[in-house]
């Protein structure tokens, strides 16, 4: 890859790409500049029977399930020796660690005091609470992730022995990220466990934990087929894998975003079945739960299978978008949808605009530094002075 | 009853103090019942008339502005009203008056939990049971993730969203600091009817059940915050069904904290079987590689070896038959010699 043909792909500043971004991500830090500045009433429809929205719902509870391809695509390769998907790591951690970093200035927005962030670790802890552990963790397996980041920076910038040091981390790194991301994956979901009264008994389940961790992986594994389709095709000056490799990780991703699906719709059937809910599926908000577990989960778990077998990437590519839209989904739901479901309707929480706009400001942030990096670092190939090291 | 060490020691907090000794000494049988002779306040809707004259004290017990629409102003009934940063307690209207029966109205604040939510989820140990009731909340450690207000079942915590430097949670604090001094909370002075009354929640307790006796078609027979979710400090009767007064009627015994919680005993386990756990994983893919590497090296070994063997056996044969073809050609060319030197030797 020279030069010149790199800065070509680029081109000037003032692309339609740009121009773009720069107006949302201008448009998002007017609004936090608000928000910093009159507090969380001017910019959120947040109130004090609905404290958590978009910010909490979207940029921490979704954020966290569709940055879960990190761990799962490393762990598959250093840990299963499933060597033939280690083109895909490197985009997956990286999205992995701008996904975890989306997630904590998301949370720096809603905090009411931000700059205590690292009180629970230096003030005073907490070690009770649920939220505690999920900081913990998140704040440690984003280390994790930025340790496993810097090959690729190492690389880039020509770092030999930098480069060799974080290589012997490797296998360390990765249980060390697998066991953070089971625990934070996880207790996202259990801290809903104390929230019977006010979410939707098929929402509530003792089992959330779980099944917040399991469809945490199908939406990670969704998100690598979903960044393949985009990155394969913008950066495929640098794609260094064979088109009939890059189908064969698709469809091999495919096969395993089925199996962890059909797991996922076993484990929804058993919270079902233990509680005995079967008859507030004929509610309407047994309707809108039906919504999310066939369109969203049983009809992509069975396109996945379809399209392993039958060999079409088209039709994976859908099933993975389905899929994260019904984990988004159901991250809304139990966040504000179907949480203070008896709450009368006017006193209800919808996202505001500005809301919103922050949220895409943040993804948009997200996309911009993974094109620098990517157009920059060895992401989508392998740096010629360091092959197969990673 | 009295305080048993480890609830005494890890118990400042009940929520907290109750998780830590059931994850600490887990097998324990043990139970907690709470600070003796903590404090409690009783509120009779069978008596309230709402005149809100505990909102007026309340706001000026807490030097808050006083309540927006004055006392005696119908209209504030006309919608269901929740605490908020600047009121922490406001008294709802849940039925109207029919030919024969009042309306009922109830008091809403922080019902001040035995084993409170809002202490247990508290990331930084923001909130405190005291043992005398109330609990109490530090501004100086909150982060603001508002997890509290989320949590707690009542709806009755606050928060301060105008506010972008030092905003708070917000709620009635059963007026501790009155408490300390040996006075009644605010409410319960102002209260002209006698719907609130103030003593030890076990007191409190006899008193509601002695009502309960005394007039049995006045009052629903249950005492409402004597044991939903492990119980509070705030208790009420009622005339109608709780459920009526937005009340979650009927929920467990077991407190929140307790069932919210328990998920996190799961999480040292996570910590101390996955690195064996995955190391195991780890060594079995690279036994199966090195094994499958054995194999391979065997095989081509092993497939060398019958090569040279059958190469050599050909080379042998070749040769045997080179030899052979030799011996013949050495053969006729002999016998054609032969032949020919008898001809010339007979013409």
């Amino acid at each position: 890859m020279s030069e010149a043909t790199l800065r070509d792909e680029r081109g000037g500043i003032f692309t339609p790409f740009n121009l773009v971004t720069g107006v949302i991500l201008l448009g998002g830090a007017i609004i936090l500049t608000i928000r910093f500045t009159t507090g969380l009433a001017s910019t959120t429809n947040l109130s004090n029977t609905n404290p958590w929205g978009l910010w909490i719902g979207f940029d921490v509870m979704a954020g966290v399930a569709l940055a879960a391809g990190g761990f799962v695509i490393s762990s598959a390769v250093f840990l299963f020796g499933m060597k033939e998907y280690s083109p895909v790591v490197r985009p997956a951690l990286l999205t992995g660690f701008l996904g975890y970093a989306l997630v904590v200035l998301g949370l720096l927005a809603d905090l009411g005091r931000p700059w205590r962030l690292p009180f629970p670790f230096i003030k005073q802890a907490g070690p009770t609470s649920p939220l505690f552990e999920v900081s913990l963790c998140v704040a440690l397996y984003l280390t994790v992730l930025l340790i496993e980041t810097t090959p690729a920076v190492f690389e880039w910038l020509g770092l030999k022995w930098w480069r060799r040091l974080v290589g012997q981390l490797t296998i360390v790194l990765t249980i060390f990220g697998l066991i953070l991301s089971t625990m934070h994956q996880s207790t996202l979901g259990a801290m809903y466990m104390v929230t019977p009264t006010k979410l939707h008994p098929l929402w509530y389940s003792p089992h959330i934990p779980v099944q917040f961790f399991i469809s945490a992986v199908a939406a990670g594994i969704s998100m690598i087929i979903i960044e393949g389709l985009f990155s394969h095709r913008a950066f495929h000056h640098q794609v260094q894998i064979s088109n009939e490799q890059f189908r064969g990780i698709n469809f091999g991703l495919a096969k395993g975003g089925a199996v962890v699906l059909a797991t996922y719709i076993a484990v929804k059937v058993v919270a079902l079945s233990l509680e005995n809910e079967w008859r507030l599926l004929g509610t309407s908000w047994g309707m809108w739960y039906l919504v999310e577990i066939m369109g969203f989960v049983v009809v992509p778990c069975i396109l996945f299978a379809v399209a392993y077998r039958e060999r079409r990437l088209g039709l994976a590519r859908v099933a993975a978008a389905l899929t994260v839209i019904g984990v988004v989904l159901n991250r809304f739901n139990v966040t504000f949808i179907a949480f203070n479901w008896k709450v009368p309707h006017e006193m209800r929480y919808a996202p505001a605009w500005t809301e919103i706009w922050v949220t895409v400001s943040l993804i948009t942030l997200a996309v911009v530094v993974f094109r620098w990096a990517a157009n920059r670092m060895p992401i989508m190939y392998e740096h010629p002075e360091f092959p197969a090291m990673h | 009853m009295t305080i048993s060490r480890r609830g005494f020691v890890g118990g400042l907090v009940a929520g907290a103090g109750a998780l830590s000794t059931s994850s600490a000494e887990a097998g324990t049988i043990e139970h907690f019942e709470g600070y003796p002779g903590r404090y409690g306040l009783l509120h009779d809707t069978t008596l309230c008339v709402g005149c809100r004259s505990c909102e007026v004290a309340c706001a000026e017990v807490n030097a808050q502005p006083k309540p927006s629409q004055s006392i005696g102003d119908q209209s504030v009934f006309t919608t269901v009203r929740r605490t908020t940063d600047t009121a922490f307690t406001v008294v709802n209207r849940y039925q109207e008056a029919d030919d024969d029966k009042p309306p009922v109205y109830r008091k809403l604040q922080c019902m001040h939990c035995n084993e409170p939510c809002c202490a247990a989820v508290c990331l930084v140990h923001a909130f405190t049971k005291t043992p005398e009731g109330p609990i109490l909340y530090d501004p100086e450690v909150c982060i603001g993730c508002r997890y509290c207000i989320m949590a707690c079942p009542y709806y009755a915590l606050a928060y301060d969203y105008d506010n972008p430097i030092d905003p708070q949670v917000l709620r009635c604090t059963m007026c501790y600091p009155r408490i300390k001094e040996g006075l009644n909370p605010g409410c319960a002075d102002a209260c002209p009817v006698g719907a609130i009354t103030y003593g030890r929640r076990e007191d409190l307790i006899e008193v509601a059940r002695e009502r309960i006796r005394k007039f049995p078609d006045r009052y629903i027979n249950h005492v409402f915050g004597e044991h939903e979710f492990g119980g509070t400090s705030w208790l009420m009767l009622s005339g109608i069904p709780f459920s009526e007064l937005d009340l979650n009627e009927g929920v467990t015994h077991e407190s929140l904290p307790a069932i919210g919680t328990s998920y996190l005993s799961v999480v040292p386990l996570i910590v101390t079987i996955y690195p064996g756990l995955l190391a195991a994983f780890y060594a079995f893919t690279r036994r199966k590689d090195k094994l499958a590497k054995q194999e391979l090296d065997t095989a081509l070994g092993e497939a060398r070896e019958q090569a040279q063997e059958e190469m050599k056996a050909g080379l042998q044969k070749a040769a045997e038959k080179a030899k052979k073809e030799r011996e013949k050609a050495v053969e006729t060319a002999v016998g054609k010699a032969l032949a020919e030197q008898q001809k010339e030797g007979s013409s």
